[in-house]
């Protein structure tokens, strides 16, 4: 950004935009989901032109979620809190414009062979 | 297929990349002990760095009756990532190092493999909290003494006693600025873990 009282506008400043005019004062996701921070967002559909409360934000973890992205790196890219985050996932599943995947909750034969497999990865580190 | 992810809303499948599987161990430890370090020695990205916003609502539930100002404070937590094969990755959060964000440690625990406990043998007590924290929720864990130049040398009997560990705890003595010494903590858990779940599920339930 350049222009004019420009030099108070960087990081260490912070955002311009508060985050509660992002999530229009909302706390939580309006879906009943808790984006988990390991959760894996896919984008599903992108939302027609004007659609309502589709903002910038929205636009910008579909693009993000084309290849999809866990919830916490979606947080850290976006440079924006976890708990706007998970609002704006909340909207965008309400629109089914993504699909939400929770870690794996294995049984007790998968979990060994995840285990297994986490340990050769490492090991091939 | 590693597994069956649980179902999601909406469709959608057939177009988007299967959607990988991520897992994710925690890394704990006092302020200052490196943890952040730890991560960045063995992730493949630079670590990324996520905030939650909180408010005095979910710092205390018990004494803030009457207490007119609301007061924001901002919690960071550095992660990185480990592509353990196409479709499986393993992610590393550093908790907050501050004991009143434990809430945050439920969440970060929820469905985590296990941890990594770092201790500092300068400042051994710093790591009693996150120790009491997964013995009392179940999550396994080992120890890394992380090796500054200046601090004490004491063998992993030494730590073990100090910090009152069951017997099956790892200790492990690391340089957490050094990739391989990072990675060794971590497959020390994992080997732990694979120890504990065979000890769960007996009976020939493995076949690899």
């Amino acid at each position: 950004m350049t222009g004019p009282g420009s030099e108070w506008l960087d990081d260490e400043a912070g955002p311009i935009v508060r985050s509660y005019a992002l999530t229009r004062g909302r706390a939580r996701p309006a879906a009943g989901e808790g984006f988990d921070m390991i959760t894996i967002v896919s984008t599903a559909a992108r939302p027609r032109s004007g659609s309502p409360g589709i903002g910038p934000e929205h636009l910008d973890i579909l693009e993000m979620c084309v290849q999809p992205q866990p919830v916490a790196e979606i947080a850290a890219r976006m440079k924006l809190p976890l708990v706007v985050v998970r609002v704006l996932l909340g909207d965008l599943l309400h629109h089914r414009l993504i699909t939400a995947t929770r870690p794996p909750q294995e049984s007790p034969l998968s979990k060994e062979r995840l285990l297994r497999e986490v340990l050769h990865g490492l090991q091939a580190l | 297929m590693v597994s069956k992810p649980s179902e999601n809303a909406g469709p959608g499948e057939d177009s988007a990349p299967a959607a990988p599987v991520a897992v994710k161990i925690l890394v704990a430890g006092g302020f200052g002990v490196g943890k952040t370090t730890l991560v960045g020695a063995v992730s493949e990205i630079r670590p990324l760095q996520t905030e939650e916003l909180l408010t005095d609502r979910s710092v205390g539930v018990d004494d803030t009756e009457g207490i007119e100002q609301k007061t924001t404070t901002t919690v960071a937590m550095d992660f990185g990532r480990i592509t353990i094969r196409d479709g499986l990755v393993l992610y590393l959060f550093g908790t907050p190092g501050q004991d009143r964000f434990w809430f945050m440690w439920d969440e970060l625990s929820y469905g985590a493999l296990g941890a990594v406990v770092l201790a500092d043998t300068r400042r051994l007590a710093d790591c009693f909290p996150a120790v009491d924290y997964f013995e009392n929720r179940g999550l396994p864990f080992v120890i890394g003494v992380n090796c500054f130049d200046d601090g004490y040398d004491y063998t992993t009997e030494e730590i073990r006693d100090a910090l009152d560990l069951r017997p099956d705890t790892p200790v492990v003595l690391c340089d957490v600025r050094e990739r391989a010494s990072g990675k060794e903590v971590l497959t020390t858990l994992v080997k732990h873990l694979l120890s504990i779940h065979e000890a769960q599920n007996p009976a020939g339930a493995t076949a690899g």
